[in-house]
């Protein structure tokens, strides 16, 4: 696989370099500041390897939650709403309780503090209380002796309903609604009275006037259906509330962080009085990053029966928890002059919810303000609306809230170039924002950016320029770009504490302890902390441990979300080990009379760099600086600088740097089925620095394998409320025959403030592929797709109606 | 239900277990012999992850009742392990074929029992083979690579008449 290194990039002439940017100065001291002009030679970095955790999970090693067994452990099962929206009139769970082997009964009225992932959402209870707004909704629960006597249980729990009308399209939680039909207590501000969430206007520059002057206009109403994220792990928790009056929850969480601070606040303990311990993480994609009711259900049932309990979904369980990619409803119209300049953009967004805040409030802000790039875009107008409804709760999904409008924006480029007679590839290129640059409004800092050297080599690859248009009827080949924040620079909770902090410990074992709250979720978390460390230190990666799972051992760290790990837990691992390596060198000074400074260290050595034959080895400094102090500890951190500017919500998508895409996708399309069947894929993706080039690679690849399910099979299907395909025979995940080649190129433009020049990539390569797949389909049979997934039955109906019309 | 006292090889270890008749293999592997390297992804034969060999054949061990299996000859993913690594383990883990590890199990499994009735199979085949199989991660890239690669392995090591897939 190739890799593209960006060369405009003079670095010496950096700003950066200039103090320019906040935290310049820490760099200045690092010996591996990009303000070098030769490239360094690394340990570690940018090394092929395996995950740390990989060994253990081929060999079925690895625990998950499901896989745990506890003495007299109970097993739980929880009674879900058969109802979309209905009141609770009576719940009876007497008969439930008289069973054999049931050992304990909760329902709403157990918890009902309210709780959510954000401050500004706390909608939601473990269990329903009043009344139920959605099928799935958990009204009571039950542990037992085995799962079948709790399953058999929950069908003599006797709940009585009253139904009230469901609002099951977006645009009807719009209106006023009577105080009973309200979804939740506390709505938007600014629109009492109605379903609606979260309300975002803005507007910034001369829109009106841009689109009077503009050249090309293209315009869209988009359609995107709902969608899951798929892990292959059930959700599965176990609760103890053991003897010491501590509760301890194992569960498979991406932000066991926020998991802990919704328990404290629902069980009302003390944080301290509460272990969260992330057990193997079965895929998570951002729908295990939302405090769960699972998860406090199991606590509940633990409290009262003071026995480990387990709870374990099913598959159609899963689903219904959600909080998967909003079905979305986007008008966007696009302003460019004569020479094809993007002057404006004008979008509006209604998003269903469902039935809870989640992560809701962000959604609605990247909806609108994640469309500032990949492109300079000097006039902005955006309205969004996240609504309640009585579906299942939608959330964060890998590429949270940037992918559907990216689709809507990508087809419009399309559009725009056809209509002014541009290559898209061109077009694109003409509108790409530069490095080293502030977007005009919501000031978001552009670092590093190589998608200029991204898209020309999967143009040059794909063979675009002999391609596009050339193509037989039938197939054609599409583009799509892309950016993405390397993770949130405003944390959720606002606090003084930093975002990731990493704590080290060496003892004359010369094993070296990395303690961290970053979540490995299979991508490869914990192995980046140890390749900081490692690299620092010049050790072999064998020496690093990495302990991510306790909340009791590990200090805070935000976890996995918004593709922060790489970017901000690395940096404080790198801080971390900078300090142990500053008493290192301190100890190979005094065992060799050399200054410390002069040490590099490498290969399991401290070589004095100007008498290269004076070296200690790693294990003799270390006994050395361990001399009257014992183990070596450390701890690091990291917070992002200053970012943004003043109006209300200018911290949505703030983040200290950005990574870019730039996709290309050749498709077949049956003109007489509508199936669409990609042939190839080239995919350029700038991570800064990969770090380990086949994790990079790994999610890319598993990005666009997601993506593609979402722009060709994948969507959750509802009727009055109730989803109709909540397993994945019914919900189309790509299989191997669905999934194309692809040629993954790594750009690495080296970020100033990345670890090691490092940014995010395992988000911001999934959103170009849906719209590289419907431009294709433009190039292919002419048709324009606005509804996603684009199915065949979709394809088809274009194409007819591109007939009925052409005749 | 009344249970039945069951045997069966497991990993080459005879066992008896007592299982209920709508026991299925895949549950009766990890709670009555503790083997909970094989997983549970959808419980309805949709995902590929409980894949198992029975008698030498990649099996889903969701849609498996315990029952059917009294005197059968079971392999798990803990049981390709036994005193080493095997190649595709080894290879699923170097090539980045295994991320959040949930399906790894059983597309291992599935991939030794295709790769003991054709040592070199084609990428197109492997596909076909493993299009039961449901990965979310890795998109697949690096999984082929990984059975192809374990497979070159296992072709120089093996002895020129292969030996029966049974015959651990």
């Amino acid at each position: 696989m190739p890799i593209v290194r960006t060369s405009r990039l003079s670095r010496n002439d950096h700003q950066l370099n200039k103090g320019v940017w906040t935290g310049a100065e820490n760099r200045a001291a690092n010996p591996f500041a990009n303000g070098d002009s030769a490239e360094p030679e690394f340990n570690v970095i940018g090394k092929r390897m395996p995950l740390k955790d990989a060994y253990k999970k081929v060999t079925g090693e690895g625990v998950y939650a499901d896989d745990l067994k506890f003495p007299g452990m109970l097993y739980a099962r929880i009674l879900k709403s058969t109802k979309a929206h209905a009141k609770i009139k009576r719940i009876d769970t007497s008969r439930a309780e008289a069973l054999a082997g049931v050992r304990a009964v909760v329902t709403g009225k157990d918890a009902p503090i309210k709780f959510g992932v954000l401050p500004v959402s706390q909608d939601e209870t473990a269990m329903a209380v009043d009344k139920v707004i959605f099928v799935g909704e958990p009204v009571a629960a039950v542990a037992a002796d085995s799962e079948a006597i709790a399953e058999q249980a929950l069908w003599l729990i006797e709940v009585e309903y009253e139904d009230l009308p469901a609002f099951l399209k977006p645009e009807e939680s719009l209106k006023q609604v009577a105080p009973e039909l309200a979804l939740k207590d506390k709505v938007e501000k600014a629109l009492p009275g109605t379903n609606v969430h979260k309300a975002v206007d803005q507007e910034f520059g001369d829109p009106t006037a841009a689109f009077k002057a503009a050249r090309a206009t293209p315009s869209g109403s988009f359609w995107f259906d709902g969608i899951n994220h798929g892990f292959t792990e059930p959700h599965s928790v176990v609760a103890h509330w053991d003897a010491d009056e501590r509760v301890v929850l194992y569960t498979p969480q991406q932000v066991p962080h926020y998991t802990h601070r919704a328990l404290a606040k629902v069980l009302e303990l003390p944080m301290h009085r509460i272990n969260v311990v992330r057990t193997m993480v079965g895929g998570g994609f951002g729908g295990k990053s939302d405090p769960f009711p699972h998860e406090i259900i199991a606590c509940l049932l633990s409290k009262k029966t003071r026995r480990a309990v387990k709870l374990t979904m099913d598959r159609e369980e899963v689903f219904l928890v959600n909080r998967g990619r909003h079905p979305s409803d986007i008008k966007m119209a696009l302003a460019f002059d004569a020479q094809g300049k993007l002057i404006g953009m004008d979008s509006n967004a209604l998003i269903d919810g469902g039935s809870a805040g989640s992560f809701g409030v962000v959604s609605t802000y990247y909806n609108g303000v994640l469309s500032n790039g990949p492109y300079y875009l000097p006039a902005f107008r955006y309205k969004g609306r996240r609504v309640y409804s009585n579906h299942p709760a939608s959330g964060a999904m890998r590429g949270h809230g940037s992918v559907n409008p990216r689709f809507a924006m990508e087809t419009l480029m399309d559009m725009a170039a056809v209509e002014l007679g541009v290559d898209p590839c061109e077009l694109r290129l003409r509108n790409f924002l530069p490095e080293m640059c502030f977007t005009p409004y919501h000031k978001f800092r552009i670092t590093s950016n190589g998608i200029r050297e991204g898209l020309a080599e999967v143009m040059r690859l794909s063979d675009w320029k002999n391609k596009w248009g050339k193509l037989p009827y039938g197939r054609g080949i599409g583009v799509g770009c892309a950016f993405y924040i390397s993770g949130s620079a405003l944390p959720i909770h606002w606090n003084k504490l930093p975002q990731s902090t990493v704590h080290l410990k060496i003892d004359m074992d010369g094993g070296i302890t990395v303690h961290s709250l970053a979540a490995e979720i299979g991508q490869g978390s914990d192995t980046v902390l140890a390749q900081m460390v490692a690299e620092v230190l010049g050790v072999n990666m064998d020496r690093i441990h990495v302990r991510s799972q306790e909340t009791d051992l590990a200090p805070i760290d935000l976890g996995s979300y918004s593709s922060r790990v790489t970017f901000m837990a690395g940096n404080a691992a790198r801080d971390a080990a900078e300090k142990i390596r500053h008493d290192l060198a301190q100890a190979a000074a005094k065992l060799t009379g050399q200054p410390a400074q002069y040490f590099d260290f490498k290969d399991e050595r401290l070589v004095c760099r100007s008498k290269p034959s004076v070296a200690v080895t790693f294990m003799e400094a270390l006994h050395e600086a361990q001399a009257d102090r014992g183990a070596l500890i450390a701890s690091g951190c990291y917070q992002s600088p200053p970012l943004g500017t003043e109006f209300k919500g200018s911290n949505a998508g703030l983040s200290p740097s950005y990574s870019f895409s730039a996709y290309i996708c050749e498709v077949d399309v049956d003109p007489e089925t509508g199936f669409v069947q990609p042939r190839h894929i080239w995919a350029a993706h700038d991570c800064g620095r990969a770090l380990n080039p086949m994790a990079v690679e790994g999610q890319l690849e598993g990005s666009i394998h997601m993506g593609l399910g979402q722009a060709l099979t994948e969507q959750m299907r509802y009727r009055g409320g109730q989803l109709l395909n909540g397993n994945f025979l019914d919900y189309k995940i790509p299989t191997p025959f669905e999934t194309p080649e692809m040629d993954i190129v790594i750009v690495e433009s080296i970020d100033p403030e990345g670890p090691f020049g490092a940014k995010e990539c395992g988000e911001g390569g999934l959103a170009p592929i849906i719209p590289a797949v419907g431009n294709a389909i433009y190039d292919a049979v002419g048709v324009r797709m606005f509804e996603v997934p684009m199915t065949p039955d979709r394809v088809l109906r274009a194409i007819e109606e591109k007939k009925r019309v052409g005749k | 239900m009344a249970k039945k006292l069951l045997k069966m090889m497991v990993n080459g270890r005879a066992v008896e277990i007592a299982c209920a008749p709508n026991q299925t293999l895949a549950v009766a592997l990890r709670d009555e012999l503790n083997l909970t390297g094989t997983k549970i992804g959808c419980d309805m034969g949709t995902c590929g992850c409980c894949t198992v060999e029975i008698n030498g054949k990649a099996k889903l061990s969701c849609l498996t009742l315990a029952h059917e299996c009294e005197g059968a000859s079971i392999t798990t993913i803990e049981g390709l392990n036994q005193y080493q690594m095997h190649p595709l383990q080894k290879a699923f883990a170097e090539c980045g074929g295994s991320q959040c590890g949930y399906c790894t199990a059983g597309f291992v499994m599935k991939s030794h029992a295709l790769l003991a009735e054709c040592p070199n199979p084609t990428r197109e085949q492997l596909k076909e083979e493993l299009a039961g199989n449901l990965c979310r991660c890795t998109g697949f890239v690096k999984i082929y690579e990984a059975v192809e690669r374990a497979a070159s392995e296992l072709r120089e090591k093996a002895p020129v008449e292969p030996a029966p897939a049974t015959a651990r």
